[in-house]
């Protein structure tokens, strides 16, 4: 038999091996966090003009190397925590197999460190998009594809502990809504790694000389039906988190739980459709296809993050109100716990997800409008609004949870934890708007130099462009330094926080 | 609490008025918006159409070779400069890591702009008016254009193309 311990603050049964699995993942997650700040800090110290120090190639390479470390190392590494948490942890079960839970821990670490070895070889300059006929070694898709077959093993893991939880009668009643939104986020997983299947396969064949080449175009529309709603993953697994740090902080409980519960079948439902957004000026692909493609079904979905939008904070309002902080329209805001890096990471990961992220996710991707966007820098100003700001934020702010309760020790340096969600936050929001606003005159993404020194002709930007830059320099440097803080933060606690018996 | 189960009757809670109101106007919103995308399709004017086509990247080769050819007025640091007919088909083929040839256009005239890439994905981005769309190998991406102020334009490439991308750089004067 497996041995449980009860947690004394909540009063879950954990399960050892699912405590460790969560481990395990959680802190391979920071490593690659760590990596991808480090070359964050490289990307961004070189796309300001003034600074620029990497070379083209280490450029073009390291950025390959940013893309897949973050999107998809750290985000899936810890979204696996966040699986066996939400099943095993919320629901006081067994995990079911931990020996599956070994593999997909191997297979995405096997994955990643084949990947990375690859593009720093320099045989795969191809960003994480490696849109085709760009090529890179067929080592490297093969990483992808391991590291693609790891999370759906986990996501399996995840379905057969609320099988088994269901069945032992762990709990009564419907599962918990954190749960639930991680079910929705497995469930997209599954869809979207199918697509990752057939857009991956047949290009690692291709590399390896076995078929011919996959159509560029037809790669475009299956690499983005997998790239695009593997984005409504982390907004599920960030939205359940947003509710998990809502009832951590303040003890809230969600409005109204059909509400929630029909907006995350909303993202089941309708986010796979907008993948097209990727492709609005793209051949191939007709006007009307395109429009109803992005138009109808996506804004279904932005309909369930309007709906959270509203019920997160709502449910904070409520809990703070109960604390007794009733006077005026404001004074639960102003007497919230603003010093908590699980409170502050938590607002500050709505407001730059719905605000900055949102917003100008559904601007740039309506039709007419993403003319003036498409592979400007108004993207990865968008993204780093959505997946670093609102996501990356919100898993760092759990964090401050996971270590006592998992890790069982108390969170070291809680001056430097007070301030971080601080600095990765507005460092981050400053990051993104000044790109966006850069990408508005026309400076463009994964490019080494923007004034054409080794081209035949030259690019004359408004002065006020080399300001912006600034801007993104100094405030990647901030968002950077915030990160630093987060991994010192966690770091520590791992090697010298105080252990919390239990 | 969101990490314990709901109330058995979770399912029948009644919505509180002001979150029903909030729903109904993001629905409405909703709706609104993806209205509008489709209707200022129609009425707007700078959308992208649905006139595409496969073309081998040979063939697109062949046919630029031919437009350079007929319309060549001269070169500028060994691209060739091309004043196509008012009207007429032009072309422009993105190839590691280069835009050619120079187009030289008149304001208020509308041509046929058939753009694509001989090679790996390029990224069409007109600078300063800050227009970008995709040149995909294998596709002709055929844009009705009317430039409409008079002046010089570069052409950026915007779609990372191999460790040359940031070279390559073209160029369009309108007059
Ligand atoms: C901590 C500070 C960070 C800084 C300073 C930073 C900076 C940058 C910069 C300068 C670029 C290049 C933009 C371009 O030239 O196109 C970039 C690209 C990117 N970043 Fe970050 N980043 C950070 C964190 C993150 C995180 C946490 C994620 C994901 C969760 C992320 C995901 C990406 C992706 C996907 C790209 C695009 C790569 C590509 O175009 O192929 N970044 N980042
Ligand atoms: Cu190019
Ligand atoms: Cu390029």
């Amino acid at each position: 038999m497996s041995k449980f311990r009860t947690c004394p603050t909540t009063g879950f049964k954990i399960h050892a091996p699912a405590e460790t699995l969560i481990q395990i993942n959680a802190v391979t997650a920071i490593v690659f966090l760590l990596v991808g700040g480090i070359l964050g800090l490289l990307m961004v110290l070189t796309r300001w003009q003034a600074v620029h120090i990497l070379d083209a190639e280490w450029f073009y390479r390291l950025l390959t190397l940013h893309g897949i470390a973050m999107l998809v190392a750290w985000i899936i590494f810890f979204e696996m925590a966040i699986l066996y948490f939400a099943s095993a942890v919320v629901l006081s079960s067994r995990l079911a197999a931990p020996w599956a839970g070994w593999l997909q821990y191997l297979l995405m670490l096997v994955g990643a460190a084949i990947v990375a070895v690859q593009v720093l070889l320099g045989n795969a300059d191809v960003m994480f998009t490696s849109y085709v006929p760009l090529k890179a070694s067929h080592w490297y898709y093969l990483g992808i594809i391991l590291f693609a077959v790891g999370a759906i093993v986990g996501c399996v893991v995840f379905f057969a502990t609320l099988v088994v939880a269901k069945h032992e009668k762990t709990y009564q009643g419907s599962i918990p809504l954190v749960t639930f939104g991680a079910m929705a986020a497995a469930i997209i997983a599954i869809g979207t790694l199918a697509h990752g299947a057939i857009t991956f396969i047949p290009t690692w064949l291709w590399a390896a000389g076995l078929i011919p080449m996959m159509d560029p175009e037809v790669y475009r529309l299956l690499f983005w039906g997998f790239g695009h709603s593997s984005q409504q993953i982390n907004v599920c697994a960030m939205v359940a988190v947003w509710y998990t740090l809502g009832t951590l902080t303040v003890g809230s409980k969600p409005v109204n739980e059909k509400v929630s519960r029909v907006a995350f079948g909303f993202y089941i439902l309708f986010i796979n459709i907008a993948s097209e957004h990727h492709l609005l000026v793209d051949p191939g692909l007709s006007a009307a296809h395109k429009s109803w493609n992005t138009g109808y079904f996506m804004h279904l979905a932005v309909l369930a993050s309007m709906i959270h939008a509203y019920s997160v904070p709502a449910a904070v309002e409520v809990a703070l109100r109960k604390k007794g902080y009733t006077k005026g329209t404001f004074e639960w805001l102003k007497k919230a716990p603003w010093g908590n890096p699980g409170f502050s990471s938590l607002a500050l990961s709505l407001v730059g997800f719905g605000f900055l992220g949102g917003i100008t996710g559904v601007v740039y991707g309506t039709e007419q409008l993403n003319i003036i966007a498409h592979n400007t820098l108004r993207i990865p100003g968008h993204f780093h609004a959505t997946v670093v700001a609102g996501t990356t934020l919100a898993f760092m702010g759990i964090t401050y949870y996971v270590l006592p309760l998992i890790f069982r020790r108390e969170v070291a340096f809680p001056g430097i934890a007070k301030l971080q969600p601080y600095f990765f936050g507005i460092g981050m929001m400053v990051f993104s708007t000044a790109m966006m606003f850069a990408g508005g005159f026309g400076v463009s993404r994964r490019q080494w130099d923007m004034t054409g020194v080794e081209a035949p002709f030259q690019v004359n930007f408004d002065a006020i462009v080399d300001l912006t830059m600034a801007v993104v320099g100094i405030s990647g440097v901030v968002a950077v330094l915030g990160g630093v803080m987060y991994v010192l933060v966690a770091v520590g606690t791992l090697l010298i926080g105080k252990k919390i018996n239990a | 609490m969101s990490v314990t189960p709901p109330d058995k009757h979770w399912w029948d809670t009644p919505i509180h008025t002001k979150e029903k109101i909030w729903l109904m106007t993001a629905f409405v919103w909703s709706i609104v918006l993806t209205v509008a995308m489709p209707a200022l399709h129609i009425v707007g004017e700078q959308n992208t159409s649905s006139q595409y086509s496969r073309i081998s990247n040979q063939d697109f080769d062949t046919l630029t070779d031919r437009f350079i050819e007929a319309n060549k007025i001269g070169e500028e640091k060994g691209v060739p400069i091309v004043e196509p007919k008012p009207g007429s088909d032009v072309y422009i083929r993105g190839k590691q890591f280069g835009w050619d040839p120079i187009l030289k256009l008149k304001a208020g005239q509308s041509y046929k702009l058939h753009l694509s890439s001989v090679d790996v994905n390029h990224g069409f981005s007109v600078f300063p008016i800050n227009m970008n769309f995709q040149a995909v190998p294998s596709w002709d991406n055929l844009l009705t254009v009317t430039p409409t102020k008079a002046g010089m334009y570069t052409i950026i490439c915007n779609e990372f193309c191999g460790i040359g991308h940031h070279a390559m750089i073209g160029k369009i004067y309108v007059e």
